[in-house]
């Protein structure tokens, strides 16, 4: 084993990995450090943290499971798109192949379905969990609104994933949905008739849900997810109880 | 020593940082990240906290693909415009909206209500009635009590007139429980705990729970032409 760690640790050290990832190895808290700081996605966090954040009764670890289920969604999202095609009835009959000719497929859009629940769950969650520990206080007022956009986002996220199998549930979900749409004052119909492409939901709403569903939606979510996530390192880290007592 | 002309530094404006290496910084309170000082102990993020979250994550990954390996996403027919079953149902997150729908008109259960939900969320933190810990029976009890018996009596005509009892019931029940930390003899256990409780708790506590219930209630309770069914009859 020490021979390992020692190749692992000079792999580490050397120029190849050091031109990729700008810091070498080292147990030193400097070395730990600059892992966190050199890195484009991890410099969003802060290099060190509150130990007592780290305890789950403080989060539940709900922020971290809802990204986790983002990530699951992209990985198997992306997969599913190879054998989707956005059209009538085509889709549908995208779904069948899943089920009885693409290897694992049924597992690959059940996960995809199952983890998209699990996103919207986690992320109310998320949000009443924050509320409840009084997270949202100044100064974190605006990541709690960023949160409530990503809220949004998920919502959204998940309704236009809603429409593509094309069978009877979707279609129907979907017309129920954009007809509570019609019912905003005088640009109800309007607005109605920009997201589905027409009055009813028909092959251009299943396009414009498939666009939102696979290319917008998931690139304004990252981008405010980074947002989110530098907030938190910007507002002063996780929000912990200031000790009053002692009983945290 | 001798004494020197004190020397002058003067503050300009230059790009070029070798002509005017001199720099000022403004650390000015808006910008700063926020430090407070205290003698909590620290964790590294790398690796700690990074290994906890990747834990976190793949125990995530394991209950989902369990999840997936042993129950099917749905599946129905092709979608066909002339068959509309009956119920036709939203995705079950807005079922809770759905289910507003069926008490109120369109503009109110469909676009008021949820747009008010959205802002009210977004405002929250803005707002000192939210920024405030203190419990809500502390101060002025005794106006407090004449607030709330005026607002819910509000809520409750509003909801008897459109015959929501789905939302009139919890209202109710949460009113009472808010009334058994009213009283100052409420000192210990948990009527001290309902004490201690901000308006902000009592407000999100309600919208929660008449959430949960519309929810449940758009998704087991409700069947053909959405008349109540029990959930095994649907």
């Amino acid at each position: 084993m020490p021979g390992l760690i020692d190749d692992i640790a000079g792999l580490r050290n050397s120029r190849v990995w050091r031109s990729v990832f700008r810091s070498g190895s080292g147990e030193s808290n400097l070395h730990r450090s600059l892992a966190v700081q050199q890195n484009v996605f991890l410099h969003l966090a802060s290099v060190k943290v509150r130990r007592r954040v780290l305890k789950f009764s403080a989060t539940w670890y709900l922020g971290t499971l809802s990204l986790g289920c983002f990530l699951i969604l992209i990985t198997t999202g992306i997969l599913l798109m190879l054998y989707y095609h956005p059209s009538v009835p085509q889709a549908y009959a995208d779904m069948k192949d899943l089920q009885f000719v693409v290897s694992a497929g049924v597992f690959l859009r059940n996960l995809h379905r199952w983890s998209a629940h699990a996103m919207v769950l986690l992320v109310f969650a998320h949000l009443f969990k924050v509320f409840y520990r009084g997270a949202y206080r100044p100064p974190r007022e605006f990541n709690w609104v960023i949160g409530v956009v990503l809220l949004m986002l998920t919502l959204f996220l998940s309704y236009t994933g809603y429409l593509l199998p094309w069978d009877q549930l979707a279609f129907w979900a979907i017309t129920v949905g954009s007809n509570i749409l019609a019912a905003v004052p005088v640009l109800g119909a309007k607005i109605r008739f920009l997201i589905l492409g027409g009055h009813t939901v028909n092959a251009n709403a299943l396009l414009r849900f498939y666009v939102l569903h696979c290319v917008i939606l998931p690139l304004v979510t990252v981008l405010f997810v980074a947002i989110h996530f530098w907030r938190i390192r910007k507002d002063g880290g996780l929000y912990v109880k200031e000790k009053t007592d002692d009983r945290n | 020593m001798t004494e020197t002309e004190p020397k002058e530094f003067v503050a300009s404006i230059d790009s070029d940082s070798r002509r005017t290496p001199v720099r000022v910084a403004f650390v000015t309170r808006r910008t700063s990240p926020q430090v407070r000082t205290h003698d909590d102990p620290y964790v590294m993020t790398f690796p700690e906290v990074l290994f906890r979250a990747a834990t976190a994550v793949e125990a995530l990954l394991l209950a989902l693909a369990l999840l997936s390996l042993f129950w099917d996403a749905p599946l129905e027919g092709l979608a066909d415009p002339m068959q509309t079953p009956n119920p036709a149902k939203a995705p079950w997150y807005f079922l809770g909206l759905q289910e507003l729908l069926h008490y109120f008109p369109p503009i109110v259960g469909g676009v008021l209500i949820p747009t008010l939900v959205v802002l009210a969320l977004i405002v929250i933190p803005y707002f000192g009635i939210n920024i405030e810990t203190e419990g809500f029976w502390l101060k002025e009890p005794k106006k407090r009590m004449r607030a709330l018996a005026i607002v819910v009596a509000a809520l409750s005509v509003f909801l008897i007139v459109f015959e929501v009892w789905s939302v009139l019931v919890p209202t109710i029940l949460i009113a009472g429980i808010m009334l058994l930390g009213a009283s100052p003899a409420a000192n210990s256990g948990f009527r001290k705990w309902l004490r201690m409780k901000p308006l902000s708790f009592w407000i999100m506590s309600w919208f929660l729970t008449v959430a949960i219930i519309l929810t449940v209630i758009g998704t087991f309770f409700r069947g053909a032409g959405w008349a109540l069914v029990w959930p095994w009859e649907a």
